[in-house]
């Protein structure tokens, strides 16, 4: 639970669909600013899916339950009724477990418009950019913590990236927007050892006491210098249990079967969304 | 007469011919009030018209006959059979307009459409008026004076083409009507028949004019007429660079524009040809422009289309020699009520010789593209290698692209290579930039930018800008 008196991001009864199919099953889950929580679970559980939720994901349907930003007075706003954008200008961020990439568009000049959206969340279409001097000059010392050569500036966003460069473009645009509430989606994944080690203290100082972060992640080396005050376990689209560091130590030793045996309905339901998913699989086309 | 009317012979004599008046009566009039212009233009094309324009430009012999001759083709062609659909009646048009019957407009005349965009794009009063066809001259002479002053004395020739054909008659003898003939097509059989204005540069021998020269620079009333006829000549080892047009919308009450462009590149010259047309929705754009490129010398066209209800034009580059290489760099945007009907042409003639076509469409709104393109391997252009790579955008399911590329080769040793995609803006893409706070809007704008920004990138600096600008203003709204 967190303390009264801090703003929050606040999940309860979340049920959410992709094409008529329920993927998400009634989730829970609370995050105040400045608390890093571990989200875990194994594939295809709907980790990514409540990620997308959160951000407003056009394909991800919400059927029920609630997504707000509490403040710390109490007031709450309506994540839901708001387009990605405004999500974004919100405080509200998603480092993609997959990000997309946008050919000709230079990471500097997309960087430059999110950031000037994000710390004016009343700007309109057509007015100023964040001056191009302040943008560089930040852009340039926040590229030098996280050691990306500044040529990456330059570079289209996310195209011809290899894996790790991408989660830590996506570390550098959770640096520059500074968001109230990030979700990290296996921004550890595909990450060498070292750079992982480099991810991890990177967001550790980047979160600091301003933040509060979801690490969605299989792995534990993330959390080494983010150390979670909750662990949670997902499975067949419900958080199922949650835990301290224990929890997540012990999942990543013995894996599932554990949770599954004692959860049969979440695991029957598991099951269900694996038959669904590999009955919707598209077949072969034959030329 | 427009005030302050640059006094070359050519525009002084336009008004004394056909009034009857002697050319030294010219001063009688007043030109600064609004004097009733004495010639009366009229609509329709004939022989009398053709003649009478000729006269009035005091012609010599050669280029009256030129165009009588053109208007006879020009009858006896039929219309394109392929591209758009030319809903012209050619006898209710005014071929010939003296700069200050083209002036007679106001500016509460001009659409509220054009100005809104004339203040987007930052242009400056003067030119507004200009470009808006209320002004007939752009005034720039002061840029304009020592820029010429320096390229006069290389040897340049940079001037409007009914100057030259006055001032420079054995160049334009040898040249004009020689890269592309009357008989080409109805529309450069038109041009022919009745063009006025357009530029003409030479540049001699091995002299390698390092910045680019900009139609802007050239004052002249006419400049920028419906039936422009532009004619470069790179001289051997020469290069330039020639920006046509500009980026801010060309509005005009005629509804036909036809031009037609001609250059030639000589051994180991460099020719680079950019234009950025913007018409308003109301015009026929129906261009003809080709190069010659000969033994080891380079011509690029690029070429970015918007605007005008139709557009036909496919720049072309014809490798002569051994070692020609030609390029073609092409983008159109086509919104609603808008048919772009572009592409490009390589033809090689001799062995070794190389080009290259990469084509841009963006179709929105129920906006039309289409890629019209040929590559042609002449018999005997052994190792001859040509790329087509063209790609198109569509917004919206209103909105169409077409593809036709003809290959036509008749040699064995070559390699020519053809790619083609259309696609659609991704949901995935447009979630991921508005998850980081730009509005849908913004994020189409942002990925229809990436997606020609290996063209623009091409582009003047400034050309650049402009042409991301009306890339925003052109996507404006197209998000509901
Ligand atoms: N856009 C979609 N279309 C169809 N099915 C989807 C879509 N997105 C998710 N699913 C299905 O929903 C289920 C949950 O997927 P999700 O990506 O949320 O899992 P995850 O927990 O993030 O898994 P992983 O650990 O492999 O990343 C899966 O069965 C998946 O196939
Ligand atoms: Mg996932």
């Amino acid at each position: 639970m967190t303390a009264p008196g801090q703003e929050k991001l606040v999940i309860s009864g979340l049920h959410a669909a992709v094409d008529g199919q329920e993927i998400l099953k009634g989730v829970d889950l609370e995050i105040g600013r400045g608390e890093i929580h571990a989200l875990m679970g194994p594939n295809g559980s709907g980790k990514s899916t409540l990620g997308y939720c959160i951000m407003g994901h056009p394909s991800y349907e919400v059927t029920a339950g609630s997504i707000e930003l509490v403040e710390a007075d109490g007031t709450r706003h309506d994540l839901l009724a708001m387009e990605p954008d405004q999500r974004a200008r919100a405080g509200v961020f998603l480092a993609f477990q997959r990000p997309m990439s946008i050919p000709g568009v230079r990471l500097a000049d997309f960087l430059r418009h999110a950031v000037t959206n994000v710390r004016n969340p009343d700007r309109k279409e057509g007015q100023e950019l964040m001056p191009m001097r302040d943008f560089r000059s930040e852009l340039k010392a926040k590229m030098a913590d996280l050691s990306i050569d500044t040529e990456f500036a330059r570079r289209y966003v996310n195209d011809g990236f290899s894996g790790g460069e991408m989660k830590r473009a996506e570390i550098l645009q959770l640096a520059m927007l500074r968001p109230k509430f990030a979700i990290l989606d296996e921004t550890d994944s595909g990450l060498d050892a070292d750079a992982v080690r480099l991810a991890s203290q990177s967001i550790a100082r980047i979160g600091g006491a301003e933040m509060g972060i979801l690490i969605i992640t299989h792995h534990e080396q993330l959390l080494e210098h983010n150390i979670p005050l909750r662990t949670h376990v997902m499975l067949g689209g419900r958080i199922v249990e949650s835990g301290g560091p224990e929890l997540a130590a012990e999942l990543h030793k013995r894996g599932y079967e554990r949770i599954r045996a004692a959860y049969p309905e979440a695991a029957a339901a598991e099951r269900s969304l694996q038959d669904a998913a590999t009955s919707n699989a598209p077949h072969p086309v034959t030329a | 007469m427009a005030t302050g009317l640059h006094p070359s012979a050519g525009d002084s004599s336009t008004i004394a011919i056909g009034t009857g008046d002697a050319i030294g009566d010219i001063n009688k009039y007043d030109f600064r009030t609004d004097s009733p212009a004495v010639f009366k233009a009229r609509r329709g094309i004939d022989a009398g018209i053709v003649a009478q324009i000729s006269e009035m430009k005091r012609e010599p012999a050669w280029m009256r006959d030129f165009r009588l001759k053109s208007l006879e083709i020009f009858n006896s062609k039929p219309m394109p059979h392929w591209g758009g659909d030319i809903a012209v009646n050619f006898q209710d048009i005014f071929y010939y307009l003296k700069p200050a019957e083209q002036q007679g407009k106001t500016w509460e005349e001009v659409p509220d459409a054009i100005k809104k965009t004339f203040d987007r794009l930052g242009i400056p009063e003067a030119e507004r008026k200009f470009l808006s066809g209320v002004k007939a001259q752009f005034e720039s002479e002061v840029v304009y004076g020592s820029l010429q002053e320096d390229l006069s004395k290389q040897g340049v020739i940079f001037t409007d083409t009914d100057t030259a054909v006055r001032e420079h008659p054995e160049l334009l003898r040898e040249y004009f009507g020689r890269i592309i003939p009357p008989t080409d097509n109805k529309f450069a059989a038109l041009n022919s028949a009745v063009w006025s204005g357009g530029s003409f540069i030479y540049v001699p021998k091995g002299v390698k004019i390092e910045f680019p020269l900009q139609a802007y620079f050239r004052i002249n009333a006419e400049s920028m007429g419906q039936f422009e006829r532009t004619l470069i000549i790179v001289d051997e080892g020469a290069q330039v660079h020639y920006v046509e047009g500009c980026t801010a919308p060309m509005y005009s009450t005629e509804s036909l524009h036809s031009a037609v462009v001609e250059i030639v590149v000589k051994k180991h010259g460099r020719c680079r040809y950019t234009t950025i047309q913007n018409w308003a929705n109301n015009i026929y754009n129906l261009v003809t422009k080709r190069a010659m490129a000969y033994e080891g010398a380079m011509m690029e066209w690029i070429d970015g289309n918007l605007g005008s209800h139709l557009t036909m034009k496919y720049p072309a580059v014809y490798m002569m020699e051994p070692g020609a290489r030609g390029e073609i760099l092409s983008i159109a945007f086509a919104s609603a009520g808008q048919h772009q009907d572009a592409g490009a042409k390589l033809v090689h003639a001799a062995p070794n010789t190389s080009g290259r076509i990469v084509s841009k469409s963006i179709s929105k709104n129920g906006g039309r593209s289409s890629y019209r393109g040929l590559v042609r391997v002449e018999p005997g252009a052994r190792k001859s290698r040509s790329s087509v790579v063209c790609d198109a955008l569509i917004l919206d399911d209103k909105s169409r692209s077409d593809t036709y590329p003809y290959i036509e080769i008749e040699e064995q040793d070559v390699s020519i290579g053809h790619e083609a995609s259309v696609s659609k803006i991704g949901e995935e893409q447009l979630f991921y930039l508005t998850s980081r706070g730009l509005t849908e809007a913004e994020a189409s704008t942002m990925i229809v930018s990436g997606f020609i920004e290996p063209l623009v990138k091409e582009l003047p600096m400034e050309y650049a800008v402009e042409m991301n600008r009306l890339i925003e203003l052109q996507m404006e709204g197209s998000v509901g």
